[in-house]
């Protein structure tokens, strides 16, 4: 039985070795010097570290720029998110007016569209609106999430009815039983579907790939896209510029692991 | 949505569109690479993820760091993920042969190899490209293949034990069974989402992405190429609605064989 244990640590430590390993690699590449990075057999640990590298990266395209960008568009839809989440989910989840199971079915089966499929027509629409190579249509198509929607509702549902009626026997509209009665008691669910939303807003590459053509309103992910194809042999740099690229994610899901598991658990969505 | 042609010059043309991807070589081409790439990650890894799983729940501690480092690749961005293992896939001086050469193996040319792994099969650049995404996706199926874990009863192995079942029949017996709600759901979402690849794709085949000679050419990247690169709309948004329509019914007839065959019952 001990041996039993041990044999699965070992099993698993090994796939563990597998999976950090790219990571590794990646940082450690990034501190090489470009002669040792092209040495082979690899160094496994840099000689010396070339902590250079990262400044180097940094100037060699302005990502300075593409950080604003993606900070500018991760907060402007994730702030989004919430408000449409809390507002339709109260409304599909607490309110009763005629239509509603419609709308809701309506809303799941847009779940159901991947983006793929509908990229090109939307490219044509925000043409016609003139929005492409703006914050608008890199945030706007992005304010409104359906998981989101449904996740607010379920948890709004599940407040007692008491609650509510109690508040609208005081005089409360429903404005203020969202705001000083519902919200606050979902607050778990609010951080959840804020981080899920940073995460995947951060992360997204072929929307803001199609719907930008300056550099200067490029995101990290394209800007970093674009800085491999231009920059595709120059490997500490390419390390270096991906290390930073990849960094704030990674910062956010050291700290906040189990919510960012447990949301990707309940959303269905794998990508 | 099947209409339209160049920039100005829109007008009806029926149904043409959808004749022309029919006689399209490379149509048929990425449809080819979609398959093999959808065939080979999915079972892939579920498998793995799946036995990965199984031993996590029979640690009694520290699951949750090995947790965290399966689910690591997962919320990491496509791009700095793709820019490491091209450098992985270097053909001189990649760590993959490196590690091909520490065990005396011939060293592969990784993304460049056009050629298949075997007869009629994905040329070693799309698997090159399957491997990533193996390991990128892993730990969501982790995840969610050890929550299915979790809510079988106890009861049932104390029961089988005392019958005289070993690891293996329990497994096939009580395990597999009863996880199958799990496993059809990742088999679905897995699916769906496995037909639309295309950031690997577009960042490190080629060039031109799609390469070499098209083996990594997939539906997705079809479509922005003949949209952004080509501009025409009116082809890419047809084979968009092709997309669709594979999607769709591959959810319908999942949804279906989830009816009759799995066991939800616990």
């Amino acid at each position: 039985m001990k041996f039993r244990i041990l044999a699965i640590y070992l099993g698993l430590s090994i796939i563990a070795f597998f999976m950090v390993l790219p990571f590794y690699w990646m940082v450690t590449t990034a501190l090489k010097t470009p002669l040792e990075a092209i040495k082979f057999p690899p160094t496994w640990i840099p000689h010396n570290f070339v902590w250079q590298n990262f400044v180097h990266a940094w100037r060699s395209a302005p990502f300075g720029r593409y950080f604003l960008n993606s900070i500018i568009i991760t907060v402007g839809s994730t702030l989004g998110v919430l408000v449409t989440a809390a507002l339709a989910g109260y409304a599909l989840g607490v309110l009763n007016f005629p239509g509603r199971g419609g709308i809701f079915m309506l809303l799941l089966a847009t779940m159901m569209i991947p983006m793929p499929v509908y990229i090109v027509p939307d490219y044509l629409i925000l043409t016609r609106l003139g929005w492409i190579d703006t914050y608008k249509a890199l945030i706007i198509p992005w304010i409104a999430s359906t998981f989101s929607i449904f996740l607010l509702r379920q948890y709004f549902k599940s407040i007692p009815r008491d609650l509510y009626e109690a508040g609208l026997i005081d005089g409360c509209n429903h404005f203020m039983l969202l705001w000083r009665i519902a919200l606050p008691l979902v607050k778990p669910a609010l951080a959840a579907i804020a981080i899920f939303s940073a995460v995947s807003s951060w992360n997204s590459f072929i929307w803001p790939l199609v719907m930008t053509n300056s550099p200067w309103m490029r995101t990290v992910q394209v800007g970093l896209g674009y800085f491999l194809h231009e920059e595709s042999t120059n490997y500490t740099l390419l390390a270096a510029a991906s290390t930073i690229a990849a960094l704030p994610i990674i910062i956010l899901f050291v700290f906040a692991q189990r919510a960012i598991i447990e949301t990707y658990m309940r959303s269905g969505r794998k990508g | 949505m099947f209409r339209w042609g160049i920039a100005g010059a829109e007008r009806f043309i029926g149904f043409r569109n959808y004749g022309l991807i029919l006689q399209d070589f490379r149509f048929w081409q990425s449809l080819k690479n979609t398959l093999w790439y959808s065939l080979g990650t999915v079972p892939l890894t579920m498998a793995i993820s799946l036995a990965v799983a199984l031993m996590l729940n029979a640690l009694p501690k520290g699951r949750n760091v090995y947790l965290a480092l399966y689910f690591l690749p997962m919320v990491t961005s496509i791009v700095a993920i793709s820019v490491v293992w091209r450098w992985i896939y270097h053909p001189r001086f990649g760590l993959a042969n490196a590690i091909l050469s520490i065990l005396h193996l011939p060293r592969l040319g990784w993304l460049n190899e056009w050629r298949s792994v075997f007869p009629g099969g994905p040329s070693l650049a799309l698997v090159s490209i399957i491997v990533l995404m193996v390991w990128k996706t892993l730990g969501y199926d982790v995840v969610i293949f050890l929550a299915g874990l979790q809510t079988i009863p106890r009861e049932y192995y104390e029961a089988a034990i005392i019958d005289g079942a070993t690891g293996w029949v329990k497994f096939w017996r009580i395990t597999f069974p009863l996880l199958s709600p799990t496993t059809f759901y990742l088999l679905i979402i897995s699916t769906i989402l496995s037909f639309q690849i295309f950031a690997p794709v577009w960042l490190i085949t080629g060039p031109p992405p799609g390469g070499p000679l098209g083996t990594t050419n997939v539906l997705v990247y079809y479509i922005y190429e003949n949209a952004f690169n080509f501009s025409r709309y009116g082809y890419a948004s047809a084979l968009s609605i092709i997309l669709f329509v594979i999607l769709i019914s591959m959810t319908i007839l999942q949804r279906r064989v989830i009816e009759t065959r799995v066991y939800y019952e616990v």
